[in-house]
């Protein structure tokens, strides 16, 4: 059966995360046979909440396998997304060994399904943004993702979480085409924070494309809060489409 | 943008939340997104007790102006040492 547009299907499943826990996952699949490409949806710092499963239901409207693991499971145990997250942040935050078993187990998921076509990107916003690029250097994938995401380049700020630490010593290992949504009136990560990043990542001859826009700070794609921007989000869209189709099409 | 630096305090008292009262052990207080306010950054604090799981938490989300009002009240309500 062909794909339809806009037509899927959504639910919560268990997965074998890290270490093996049990952890929750947003499912959402497009119908039809497939050939699907897929995308591991890394959720924002605010939690496992009702935006990111739009989110993730959006990449399955569009003709993608979507994923998106609930990483604050363990801290959460069972709470909303804003307790959740709280908890997690007095914790310190998302261990990143534990992040790469999370995404991992997400990408294997996928992978399996029977409409899959293979191929797999990452996409993370927030502190997902940071999470996408760590999961892209350490696991093998076909295209990446980092919108907005503080902590790959720079000091840690005072007060940062254990788990803060500078990734773009990572940058050889990176697995794949990355693309970068930023905000040019963002702090963290900064404009000259993502230029070192564009620049290591040319030296090293990685493939990589980013784009910052005037007039939008931090997570200019969350539609439910303030901080959101019309054109930016969708010339970033456009961008995403782009970037998947060229990179997960069978 | 998204400070992720957050001050945790040892606090000792008590809370009140949707249910009931509960021992506060510790409070985290962060300038970043909020997950109501209606505003880009907000100073947050939430007080909590980890012992009894993630729901044991009083949240706060105030304007920077706000906050500073509220920080000037406190220390202006509290007795000398």
């Amino acid at each position: 059966m062909p794909h339809v547009a806009d037509a899927l299907t959504a639910e919560t499943i268990r997965i074998a995360g890290h270490d093996g826990d049990e952890i929750g996952a947003y499912l959402a699949e497009p119908i039809g046979d497939g050939p699907f490409g897929g995308v591991v949806v890394i959720h924002h710092m605010p939690g496992w909440d009702r935006w990111s499963k739009e989110v993730t239901r959006t990449f399955a409207a569009a003709g993608y396998l979507a994923i998106c693991p609930n990483l604050h499971e363990r801290e959460g145990k069972g709470a909303g997304p804003d307790d959740s997250a709280a908890a997690v942040r007095a914790a310190g935050g998302v261990p990143d060994e534990r992040l790469v078993g999370d995404v991992d187990a997400a990408a294997h998921d996928l992978r399996s399904l029977p409409s899959s076509n293979g191929k797999l990107g990452v996409i993370g916003y927030c502190s997902g943004g940071r999470q996408s690029f760590l999961a892209a250097c350490k696991l093998p994938f076909d295209a990446a993702v980092d919108c907005y995401g503080a902590g790959v380049v720079g000091t840690p700020p005072p007060q940062a979480p254990f788990t803060f630490v500078p990734l773009i010593g990572l940058s050889p290992d990176l697995s794949c085409p990355l693309l970068g949504l930023f905000g040019a009136e963002d702090r963290f990560p900064s404009p000259d924070q993502t230029a070192e990043l564009d620049a290591e990542l040319t030296r090293l001859g990685k493939a990589h494309e980013f784009h910052t826009y005037d007039g939008a700070g931090h997570a200019f794609f969350c539609v439910d809060r303030p901080s959101y921007r019309v054109e930016p989000a969708l010339d970033g869209w456009a961008r995403i489409w782009e970037w998947f189709g060229r990179h997960l099409s069978s | 943008m998204c400070t992720y630096q957050t001050e945790i305090v040892a606090v000792q008292g008590s809370g009140k939340g949707v249910a009931t009262w509960f021992p506060v052990t510790t409070a985290t207080v962060y300038f970043d997104h909020p997950q109501h306010a209606a505003a880009e950054h907000t100073l947050n604090v939430d007080f909590l007790n980890p012992e009894r799981g993630p729901t044991a938490r009083l949240a706060v989300e105030l304007t920077a102006a706000s906050a500073r009002a509220l920080a000037e009240a406190i220390l202006a309500s509290l007795p000398p040492d």
